[in-house]
């Protein structure tokens, strides 16, 4: 069965991260991991990608960049947001500088907290925000209907 | 008959009065458009008064007067070209100037050019030409009435000389047509000549020092070949007792004999179409107005020398002639374009595109086998026709936005609808398929391979290379649409537009007609020319092919709705990192501040630069052709 | 029915197919040789169902069209060639499809892809030549240009007179698969300095239609290799597919060992082994032929 779940494309934004989620992320696409194997591929372009994925808390410098990115992402489309900072600022949370965690600019379908986020736990969450593809695949489908 | 003496005659009454008319305004508007109304109408006339009864020849019993006429005009231009040698101390010119003026004129005197020939001749060449001079060339003057205005209005530095301008681009249309229907080989020196000075005077319009300064190099280049010019009728009338263009060329005499007056011709067609060591002339000539540099390229001058090459072609068959064209041709044609890459003025990239094309044109003509003279003609036709409207496009824009550089016509398709239309369908057919040009080169690229000329199929393959890079990417710069653009009111004159939508229009009609102008035009010349039945140049399967190349881009628009299921697009912004200001064209900088956006093409200096190409070419160049020639004289003569 | 029509419709329904299977295995044989386990085979049909059902959103207009424009020439060279048309034809045709292409990136004024349309032509500027001389050598060879003449012209393949013309052939086959080291313009490797190159701009339905043009140049850029070595033995099939398959390998090889170049050593490489493997080889095959 033909499914847009059956290729997710990712775009990976490095919010104001310390890089440590990063380094999980792209620990991903290594042999050992492979999640090239679903045919997840790191497109670095929002105009290709399916899913956005965050690493690090929102602050005043990127929050216009991650609205303009997400706004140039064709539907249907998915966020998750990787570590804690990501989900809600973690330690960071109490900084001048930081709003909070992606949720306060864009809307956020899945959160993967850990600090760092391991590539276990990175995984299952892109596997959630798979599933929520076909939904919003459907969902995108009948608003297109009526 | 008569038509073609009117032919000849009535551009220069038009500059008389024109030069005359010292007024701006309508009355010199109206006149130009009348001669030129009356220019076409007597040149279609003629065209096809000779397409329904073939080739026409005319013997003139009494010709004195007109050769006294002509002596005189020869003497007359050199004291011109005398005295403003001197005036400007350039004395070089001068003494070229005198020595071959000196040389035809004790020719004309002693009486030894004497032979019972015709002097006229007209055949589907001339008709070509015919076509050519008469449509582009008057279609240029038309263009600038307007455009000689608006270039006054902006270059109000300048002197307004618009009277002398139009007389002599009449005077150059009349030289061009007496060059193309004469056949004695004197007459046509003497048009040749008309020509030289003629444009000489025009590159000098603006008469500031740069111009001077091109002028000169433009008369010395011109006058060298003339001096080849004059010593190949003084070779022909003193050892080979030839007056005559036709009979030189079907000669059946020794074949070293008339290998001496056949290269030097060559030689004066390379200076006269600019190729490799001579190309400094016609890149000088951007600095007067666009029409002239339009002339010049498209319709004239350039194509002088062409046509002599093409009128040679059979006598050049495999000897020392065919290969110094050939070899400098196709190395013209390699080189030119990989310094085009290099230049981001329009009107430059232009000019080295002309002396590109021309070294195509050039060295099929001096391979001298039917296909390749195919070629040469269906390339000359396209290139006439493609060049002068782009000229005339650029000129056209740089008067609306002050600048002719192509970096500045970024976004031309949103700014300037129209023009851009028209400067794309003229690139288009100077490289793409199916557009003519590119048959030709199919054609040539055949003929190459079977004369075994491996070292012209070389330059043949990397100069398509890089003749690609260039065009496509000054096409890239006009079609991006940058959003929120404004759109600029176009003021582009209606003679201007009359005479850019008439090129778009015979530029559409010729690639959809190009096979019934080679099956009606090109091989009854060849068949003519190589005194037997031409086999088909490129197949009917060929030829369906590159229609449904034309049909395909016509319904792509409708191809393009189905292939994306009528689905309507979102529009967003670019991709810019999500740094972008709001639009498209500025972005946010690392200091928060909103910077704009500056597209730039590659032009590789350090590779493809004036700087490093051009001083071992034309040294390269001239050396071929300085072995060539004296091998093959002195061949000849000991 | 006439064989040139069938393989023509051949080509015009199966050749997004091979294509797309094509693009799997590559992938898959990628994955192996990093050791990985890679996607499925037919993830790129995936890839393009995915494509096909998301929104469609552009930059302006234009771009529908030229990308059309791009699909359509390529598959009008593809047909051409399968069905024995003019070999100089089919590669101005290509040529023709590829400055649709560019158009495409160029129209969106935007950084990438302006920055990547450049590369494009630089990379179109360096194979153009060495594509051409493989028409010309074949000319030498058969006397025709015409790819039905090429095939039926004696029982020896064309590469045993051309060796040369068919390394150089291999040569730029790297940069016209878009391959490492010559992916200047748009890769299919994951991301990196260029974002997505020539595609940045494109997405969804119009994006995979660039995909499915992808897939027919390839089976057709295939066939071109395959042309080396068909001869009019019906066994000769065989070895085509067998070559072919050698050939890509070694594309897919040279992939994943070398890392991406510069454009000048690319231009510059490209064109010596142009007149090295290309002219040299010509020379000598026109040499032959006179005697």
């Amino acid at each position: 069965m033909l499914k847009v779940s059956k290729s997710p494309w990712l775009l990976h934004y490095d919010g104001s991260s310390c890089n440590g989620c990063d380094i999980e992320v792209l620990a991903c696409l290594t042999p050992l991991y492979d999640v090239e194997r679903f045919g997840i591929i790191n497109t670095g372009n929002p105009k290709h990608a399916d899913i956005f994925l965050i690493t690090g808390g929102i602050n005043k410098q990127n929050e216009s960049v991650v609205k303009q990115i997400y706004s140039q992402m064709p539907n249907p489309k998915v966020v998750v947001a990787v570590g804690i900072c990501a989900c809600n600022g973690g330690v960071f949370k109490d900084c001048y500088n930081i709003m909070g965690g992606v949720d306060k600019v864009i809307p956020v379908d899945i959160y993967v907290p850990g600090c760092a986020a391991r590539p276990e736990s990175i995984m299952d969450g892109v596997v959630k925000a798979i599933a929520l593809l076909d939904e919003k695949r459907k969902s995108v489908g009948k608003e297109a209907a009526e | 008959m008569q038509v073609a003496a009117f032919l000849i005659c009535f551009p220069f009454i038009a500059a008389v009065v024109l030069a005359l008319m010292k007024k701006h305004g309508k009355p010199r508007k109206y006149v130009v458009f009348g001669s030129s109304a009356l220019i076409v109408a007597a040149m279609l006339y003629f065209v096809i008064g000779l397409l329904s009864s073939g080739k026409a020849v005319e013997y003139l019993e009494n010709t004195h007067t007109i050769d006294l006429i002509m002596l005189i005009g020869e003497i007359f231009l050199m004291c011109l070209v005398v005295f403003l040698s001197f005036r400007h101390k350039k004395y070089y010119a001068a003494l070229l100037s005198v020595v071959q003026t000196g040389l035809i004129a004790w020719l004309d005197l002693s009486g030894a050019d004497e032979t019972e020939k015709f002097h006229i001749y007209a055949d589907k060449l001339t008709v070509v030409m015919c076509l050519i001079i008469g449509i582009v060339g008057t279609m240029i003057c038309v263009y600038a009435v307007g455009y000689m205005k608006d270039y006054h209005s902006h270059h109000t530095e300048f002197k307004d000389r618009r009277s002398f301008f139009f007389a002599m681009l009449f005077v150059f249309l009349g030289a061009m047509f007496g060059l193309v229907l004469s056949s004695n080989l004197t007459w046509i020196y003497f048009f040749w000549e008309i020509t030289s000075v003629c444009s000489f005077l025009l590159i000098g319009y603006n008469q500031s020092e740069q111009a001077i300064n091109n002028s000169f190099k433009a008369l010395w280049m011109n006058l060298l070949g003339g001096l080849g010019f004059a010593l190949a009728i003084a070779y022909c009338s003193l050892v080979l007792h030839v007056s005559n263009l036709e009979e030189l060329v079907t000669a059946k005499l020794a074949a070293g004999a008339v290998l001496i007056p056949v290269i030097l011709l060559a030689f004066a067609g390379l200076t006269k179409s600019a190729q490799m060591p001579f190309s400094g002339w016609l890149l000088g000539a951007m600095v007067a107005p666009t029409p002239t540099s339009a002339l010049l390229h498209s319709a004239t001058m350039v194509k002088a020398g062409v046509y002599l090459l093409i009128r040679l072609a059979p006598a050049m068959c495999g000897n020392a002639a065919g290969f110094m064209v050939t070899t400098v041709g196709g190395f013209t044609f390699f080189v030119a374009s990989l310094l085009a890459i290099s230049q981001s003025d329009g009107k430059k990239v232009l000019a080295y595109s002309t002396i590109s094309n021309l070294g195509l044109i050039a060295a099929c003509a001096g391979i001298g086998m039917h296909e390749a003279v195919w070629a040469a003609m269906l390339l000359m036709m396209f290139h006439a026709v493609s060049k002068s409207m782009l000229f005339l496009s650029v000129g056209a824009v740089e008067n609306r936005t002050g600048s002719r550089n192509i970096e500045d016509m970024h976004g031309l398709i949103v700014r300037l609808p129209g023009l851009a239309f028209i400067m794309i369908i003229g690139i288009a057919g100077m490289f793409l398929a199916p557009f003519g040009m590119l048959i030709s080169k199919w054609a040539a690229l055949k003929a190459f391979i079977d004369s075994n000329n491996i070292l012209l199929v070389v330059f043949l393959v990397f100069g398509s290379a890089s003749t690609l890079f260039y065009w496509t990417k000054w096409l890239g710069k006009l079609i991006a649409v940058p959003h929120q653009s404004g759109h600029l009111t176009n003021t582009t004159k209606v003679s201007q537009w009359f005479a850019l939508i008439t090129h778009a229009v015979i530029m559409i009609a010729l690639v959809i007609t190009f096979p019934l102008v080679s099956h009606s035009l090109v091989e009854p010349f060849l068949a003519d020319m190589f005194h037997n039945t031409v086999p088909d140049i490129i197949s009917t399967g060929n030829i369906n092919i590159m229609l449904m190349m034309l049909c395909l881009i016509v319904i792509l628009p409708v191809a393009a709705r189905i292939l994306t299921f009528g689905k309507k697009d979102t529009r967003v912004l670019s991709y810019m990192s999500g740094a972008n200001a709001g639009d498209d064209r500025s972005f946010v900088d690392s200091f928060g501040n909103k910077k704009d956006l500056y597209l730039a093409n590659w032009y590789m200096e350090d590779y493809f630069g004036e700087n490093k190409l051009l001083k071992p070419s034309l040294i390269l160049s001239s050396a071929a052709i300085v072995i060539v020639m004296v091998i093959a004289i002195g061949g000849a003569i000991g | 029915m006439n064989i040139s029509v069938v393989s023509l419709l051949l080509y015009l329904i199966l050749g997004p197919f091979a294509g797309g299977l094509l693009a799997g295995i590559d992938r898959k044989i990628t994955a192996r040789m990093q050791g990985r386990k890679g996607p499925s085979v037919l993830q790129p049909f995936y890839d393009l169902y995915k494509l096909f059902n998301k929104q469609s959103v552009v930059v302006n207009d234009l771009q529908d069209f030229l990308v059309a424009g791009f699909l359509v020439f390529i598959i009008f060279t593809g047909c051409l060639f399968f069905s024995g048309g003019d070999l100089l034809l089919v590669f101005f045709a290509l040529t023709l499809a590829g400055i649709f292409f560019v158009m495409s990136a160029c129209s969106a004024s935007s950084p990438y892809g302006s920055m990547a349309s450049q590369r494009e032509l630089m990379q179109m500027m360096a194979y153009e030549p060495m594509v051409l001389l493989v028409a010309i050598g074949f000319y030498i060879v058969t006397g025709s240009f015409a790819v039905k003449d090429i095939i039926h012209f004696s029982n020896i393949p064309a590469v045993a007179y051309m060796p040369g013309i068919y390394l150089g052939f291999l040569w730029v086959l790297v940069i016209k698969f878009r391959k490492s080291p010559f992916d200047l313009s748009t890769t299919h490797h994951a991301h990196q300095e260029m974002v997505k190159g020539l595609t940045t701009e494109l997405s969804g339905n119009i994006l995979a239609l660039v995909e499915v043009s992808h897939w027919y140049e390839n089976v057709f850029l295939l066939g071109v290799v395959g042309l080396f070595f068909a001869t009019s033995d019906w066994w000769s099939a065989i070895v085509v597919i067998v070559t072919v398959a050698i050939s890509y390998f070694l594309e897919i090889l040279v992939d994943n060992v070398f890392p991406r170049v510069k454009w000048d050593f690319m231009l510059k490489s490209t064109w010596i082994v142009t007149l090295v493997a290309g002219v040299i080889n010509l020379m000598v095959i026109s040499l032959i032929k006179l005697r």
